[in-house]
């Protein structure tokens, strides 16, 4: 008899392995060639032609205070988000994975952030976080917080969370965290379903009370999963550009200034694409180190 | 030490569309070694964790040492358990897995201490205590999770089919060492298993459990020798008790009792046994055959030890004989033991 394709294992990889080895090439691999290929020349949006100018772009972003500061914002906005993210998807997995009636429309509901594209989230606190028309504002000043000599926030009549640099470094924080702790909470629930009943009950029988158990039982054994939830989070805000562009623009006076919006800024808004891909690369590095902690944690969960 | 009672126990699941325990009454005696014996989905282990306080019982009361303990969580029961996978905390070392409960208890350090290297002693896992649960073989896994029970001082030891994730050799060694460890604690002990073997090999007394309820509760050699209905005479004796019936009774016997005529000594009851087909396990005949002359032709099993040495071939028939104080006689249709109606 004759062998046929799909009795041919070697052939098979191949065919089954191309379409994610094109996309991979073409999506991942070029464009990255691509960058550091215009870190090094000056291109520009004006004149595409490709000159090498060596580290040149490379001087100019360090000469770049706005460079520092976008720097800075990233790492800040990353480590404050991951916490706060694995804290609040801790609390919700724990909540989700609780026996209660009509759970399934609560994990519907806590997982809606995540599902909604980042652009409509970041436009939808755009308005919430408005100057003037405010909702949490508005609710501030009906509590009596806010708007009156003598209140909590202050006596003016609105907070302007995207004019005050602090408040609004707090509000990218805070809509990152809103679309990430659901991510975060979906990947830690996995875990904590993982953890056999035996062991949850030894703890009880033992004498355990509830937050023995979760420090020296439940934590410990999520640990991994604790981790990969925690790297996501830090990976997903570190590359995301759409909830400053949409929030702040980098505002007020590049406050919120992320490598991702800068180089973007400097390179397509500014045109001076070969700045742009040199901003750009920094986040190569960080990734890399980020991917490699990930399959780290997953390695270190198959072994247990 | 001290008695465990549990009380008109009912445990319903999904708002009682499921009853897993139905009424169970039984007391322990100080320091006994007691046996919850049944097949899968009978209750024994509900009914183990009720007693534990991880259910709580849908009616009924758990009393230990004579305090009702129905409401109470289990830490405040003094109760240890060791569960079938021994639920050992994969991240902690033996040491670690072993001082958990004195920890949770506030127990002073060096008390811990002393207790700790007590239990690990007695258990002889001394040379194990910087090692992770991994590392550990399945018998010395089961004598960490001891060590974690006993370290505890409790009133009641709690077994839920400690030797099922062990294989068969190593099972039989585990169950004696059990047995020791019990004996020489002393402590109350409620052992769960659907294994006859070591609920006869290791009970002082043996509680055979079936949907939910108790059949019977007696000594290993009453509860084989005296079934108190035949669900009991048929799950216990492997191969279980032949049963022929007669008008509305049913003759039950022991299959190494059915033997050659000849081997029959005292008064006793002569059958005819036509032999269809035969096993050689471990010295014993087994013989499959249709037994007249006791009631209706039934296919019933005869064990023939090895000292009986009568040839047999099967298609043959061959006059075997009962002992008559080796009859049983149970009702046919409740299925419960009775007396015979005629002799």
């Amino acid at each position: 008899m004759r062998q046929r394709l799909a009795d041919r294992e070697g052939t098979l990889a191949w065919l089954f392995l191309m379409p994610s080895v094109v996309y991979i090439l073409a999506l991942v691999g070029l464009p990255f060639i691509l960058a550091v290929g215009f870190s090094l020349s000056d291109v520009t949006t004006a004149d595409p032609s490709f000159d090498f100018v060596g580290l040149r772009n490379f001087d100019a972003v360090f000469d770049d205070p706005v460079f520092w500061r976008s720097l800075g914002n990233t790492f800040m906005f990353t480590g404050i988000s991951m916490i706060l993210i694995v804290i609040f998807g801790k609390i919700l997995a724990n909540i989700l994975v609780a026996d209660f009636k009509g759970k399934w429309v609560i994990r519907f509901l806590v997982l809606l952030p995540w599902t909604t594209p980042v652009t409509l989230g970041a436009i939808a606190w755009l308005w919430l976080l408005d100057s003037i028309f405010s909702p949490i504002d508005w609710v501030l000043r009906q509590l009596g917080l806010l708007g009156e000599p003598g209140s909590l926030f202050g006596g003016q009549s609105n907070m302007y969370w995207l004019g005050e640099p602090g408040l609004a470094m707090a509000s990218v924080i805070a809509v990152h965290v809103w679309r990430l702790t659901p991510l975060a909470a979906v990947i830690m629930m996995a875990g904590l379903v993982a953890i056999p009943r035996d062991m949850q009950e030894a703890a009880v029988v033992d004498g355990a009370g509830y937050w023995r158990r979760m420090f020296e039982v439940t934590i410990p054994l999520t640990l991994p999963v604790i981790a990969v939830s925690a790297l996501f989070g830090a990976i997903f805000t570190f590359t995301d550009m759409a909830v400053v562009d949409v929030l702040t623009n980098g505002g007020p006076n590049n406050a919120t200034q992320v490598l991702t919006s800068w180089a973007f800024f400097r390179g397509i808004d500014g045109g001076d694409v070969g700045q742009g891909a040199a901003v750009a690369l920094f986040l190569f590095p960080l990734l890399l180190a980020a991917a490699i902690a990930i399959l780290r944690a997953v390695r270190k969960l198959e072994v247990r | 030490m001290a008695v465990v009672e549990v009380r008109n126990l009912v445990k319903d699941y999904d708002s009682g569309k499921v009853r897993a325990v139905d009424g169970v009454d039984l007391a322990t005696k100080e320091g006994e070694y007691l046996v919850l014996l049944g097949p899968s989905g009978c209750g024994k282990t509900t009914l183990l964790r009720t007693i534990a306080g991880l259910e709580h019982p849908t009616e009924g009361d758990v009393v230990i040492d004579e305090r009702i303990v129905t409401s109470l969580p289990p830490r405040a029961r003094k109760i240890a358990m060791v569960f079938q996978s021994y639920a050992l905390y994969p991240h902690k070392t033996v040491h670690a897995n072993i001082v958990f409960p004195l920890r949770a208890a506030k127990m002073a350090a060096d008390e811990r201490e002393r207790k700790a290297s007590w239990a690990a002693e007695l258990l002889g896992i001394n040379h194990l205590m910087n090692r992770k649960p991994r590392q550990l073989s399945g018998g010395e896994r089961q004598r960490v999770a001891l060590a974690r029970a006993l370290v505890r001082d409790p009133q009641v030891f709690l077994l839920d089919e400690p030797l099922s994730n062990l294989d068969a050799k190593l099972r039989a060694t585990a169950r004696d060492e059990l047995k020791r460890f019990q004996q020489e604690v002393g402590t109350t002990t409620i052992y769960v298993t659907h294994d006859q073997v070591e609920a006869m090999g290791l009970g002082d007394r043996i509680v055979v459990l079936s949907h939910g309820k108790v059949r019977q509760i007696g000594k290993p050699v009453d509860v084989y020798d005296d079934p108190a209905d035949t669900f009991v005479a048929t799950f216990i004796g492997s191969p279980p008790m032949n049963l022929v019936g007669r008008g509305d009774e049913l003759v039950g016997f022991r299959p190494e009792h059915l033997l050659p005529a000849t081997a029959v000594r005292g008064e006793a009851h002569t059958v005819k046994l036509n032999v269809e087909r035969m096993e050689y396990l471990s010295g014993d005949r087994h013989i499959y055959g249709t037994v007249t002359g006791i009631g209706e032709p039934t296919r019933v099993i005869a064990r023939l030890p090895a000292t009986v040495t009568d040839p047999i071939a099967t298609g043959m028939e061959y006059d075997f004989a009962v002992s008559r104080e080796r009859l049983r006689y149970f009702d046919a249709a409740t299925g419960l033991r009775t007396e015979s109606s005629e002799s």
